[in-house]
């Protein structure tokens, strides 16, 4: 049903300040295909979703939709191609109604244009009542149309997650990327979320998942890929990944020689966290629950680093 | 008592050029959140268009027209100089509005020359519940009205507006839904261009234009402005009309020469307060 695009990357680099956030990441997405990318804090999960989306643009090598390279548009024209996105904040429009939240996209990408709309034209009544339906179905699918029209900042942090993901879709997508859309949300919500995500992926729609959660991604992924500090480091079905030496490595904390002080701070911390997880359940040797560990830990660094930068920027309200 | 309602008709007048003001600095500040220190000078180039207009024998209602024109296309030129680079700061966006000012004050000196314009607007004197005054003064309040009318109609209905205040809430949002952020920053200048120009044009003929006018229309228009935290449209027409008001009493019972003070002292009383409420931190981060 939906015609799912090929997403490639190739050789992208991302630096702030001298320091690589994203270095030489190269992946390939198959139409249709359910991609996780996972990796402990810090690893470049994050920026390599902006290169991708277009929040960021990459400082060398290239992003491709569907062969055609995408790395020098701007967030505005990717999406219109079909790239929708869920932020791992919520981040909606205040001051309009959940509906509104939903058809203020479809309106901003529409044929018929303001002055028909304005004017009041037949052609604008079709388009209006089209994208509303759709919107409807949207919001419908996410779990939230009971609050089509509340004002959006009502909404509990739940409802608000799940009101972005009914935009992202009635954009009618053909790649969809989830930053952590899991993370806060309660365990019923979680299965609604992830039964939503298997049936997007029968429709065939290509998706891009970051979660912290490993077992949710693991349970969900067709393909997983793990980085650490900004590169790839392995790549694979979910049972090849688990098993990769370099991926216990890397959250367990026994990294290679070539990684700095700070890293080595870090794989301490998670080792800790790692230990007392495991002596908590039962001693269970399983790089999934460690490395959940490990990434809850950091969650929070994860938070306060966001909330400073976008502080700083000024521009988030 | 018949005194006191012409004062405040006069004030409602006066302060509705500072609400217009104010509310193009509103447009523009919550789509792009650059504060836009040229607004000024977009109603000094459209009254100066205006009398120029009206001189050389161009109608009344074209004449003015033409002039609210001019004062949207300066603000769309603004808006490209300012915001047309993408990832320009809106801090530097707003030292380029400042300097953007300047240089008008150059481009009207040297086509207009120093000296003050004005040109007639509705003529005769009106009475209002026994009070006597101007009778343009309810020409400025009967078009100002509608004015804000459409703007809240505008922003909340129709699609172009919603786009404009999805921007406003949050850009990255509004880029990842297909919004082009950049091209609503310009037409939210060229928004403010009109609002503004609308502000002088209708202002003129009660109070003569010169080039550095804007000063005083920015001054109020800001004071106006910060009352709603320079956010929310409804609270800068409040500001504007009360500030016109409290002008018109002080210059009408005690001195016309404290106008200004007036404007000053209020608008750092409501910054002061906003300050302590909300916290510094908070302020900028919105």
């Amino acid at each position: 049903m939906t015609n799912g695009a090929e997403l490639t990357v190739t050789g992208v680099d991302r630096a702030f300040g001298g320091v690589y956030a994203v270095r030489d990441v190269t992946l390939s997405v198959a139409p249709g295909e359910l991609r996780a990318v996972i990796g402990p804090n810090g690893a470049g999960k994050s920026t390599l979703f902006a290169l991708i989306g277009g929040q960021l643009a990459p400082q060398a090598g290239e992003v491709r939709l569907d062969g055609a390279r995408i790395d020098r548009l701007s967030a505005h024209r990717r999406a219109r191609l079909g790239i929708s996105v869920v932020f791992q904040a919520a981040r909606i429009f205040h001051g309009m109604t959940a509906l509104e939240n939903v058809m203020v996209g479809a309106h901003a990408t529409n044929g018929a244009g303001f002055l028909a709309g304005a004017l009041r034209l037949p052609v604008h009544h079709r388009e209006e009542r089209l994208i509303r339906e759709r919107a409807l179905e949207c919001l419908a699918r996410a779990g939230i149309a009971d609050w089509a029209d509340r004002p959006a900042e009502e909404l509990p942090l739940g409802q608000q997650r799940a009101l972005q993901l009914a935009r992202a879709l009635c954009a009618q997508p053909r790649l969809l990327l989830l930053d952590e859309p899991a993370s806060g949300l309660r365990a019923g919500e979680r299965e609604r979320l992830a039964t939503l995500i298997g049936e997007l992926r029968a429709e065939g729609l290509t998706m891009l998942l970051v979660e912290h959660d490993v077992a949710f991604v693991m349970r969900l992924a067709d393909r997983v890929t793990v980085l650490d500090l900004g590169g790839v480091i392995a790549e694979g079905t979910a049972a090849e990944v688990r098993a990769d030496p370099r991926v216990i490595a890397a959250y367990l904390g026994a990294a290679p020689e070539e990684t700095g002080p700070e890293a080595a701070a870090a794989a301490a911390t998670a080792t800790a966290t790692a230990t007392e997880t495991q002596t908590a359940t039962g001693g269970e040797r399983d790089a999934g629950t460690a490395a959940r560990a490990a990434e809850d830990q950091g969650q929070q660094n994860a938070g306060v680093r966001e909330d400073s930068a976008s502080a700083r920027k000024g521009a988030e309200p | 008592m018949s005194d006191l309602l012409g004062y405040i008709v006069t004030g409602l007048g006066i302060g509705a050029g500072f609400a217009l003001v104010a509310s193009g600095l509103v447009a523009i500040y919550r789509v792009t959140r650059v504060v836009n220190f040229a607004q000024g000078a977009f109603a000094v180039l459209a009254a100066m268009l205006t009398a120029s207009l009206l001189g050389s024998g161009v109608p009344h209602g074209v004449a003015e027209l033409g002039g609210v024109a001019l004062g949207a296309i300066t603000g769309l030129l603004v808006g490209v100089v300012a915001i047309g680079r993408p990832g320009t700061s809106p801090g530097t966006s707003l030292i380029v509005t400042l300097g953007l000012g300047v240089l008008a004050y150059a481009i009207e000196i040297l086509i207009w020359g120093d000296q003050p314009r004005s040109y007639p607007g509705v003529p005769g004197v009106a009475e209002v519940g026994g009070a006597r005054l101007q009778a343009h003064y309810l020409l400025i309040v009967a078009v100002t009205g509608p004015v804000f009318a459409v703007m809240a109609w505008f922003f909340a209905r129709t699609d172009l507006g919603k786009a404009l205040s999805a921007c406003a809430s949050n850009r990255y949002a509004a880029q990842v839904v297909g919004i082009d952020v950049r091209r609503m920053g310009l037409l939210a200048f060229a928004i403010g261009g009109a609002l503004g120009g609308l502000a002088g044009v209708l202002t003129t003929p009660v109070q003569q234009v010169t080039f550095d006018s804007d000063v005083a229309l920015i001054v109020n228009g800001f004071a106006a402005a910060v009352l709603g935290g320079l956010t929310r449209p409804g609270v800068a027409l409040a500001g504007g009309l009360l500030l016109g008001v409290a002008q018109t009493l002080v210059a009408g019972y005690g001195g016309g020469a404290y106008q200004v003070e007036v404007a000053l002292v209020l608008m750092l009383t409501v910054m002061i307060v906003q300050a302590a409420r909300t916290g510094p931190v908070a302020e900028t981060a919105r």
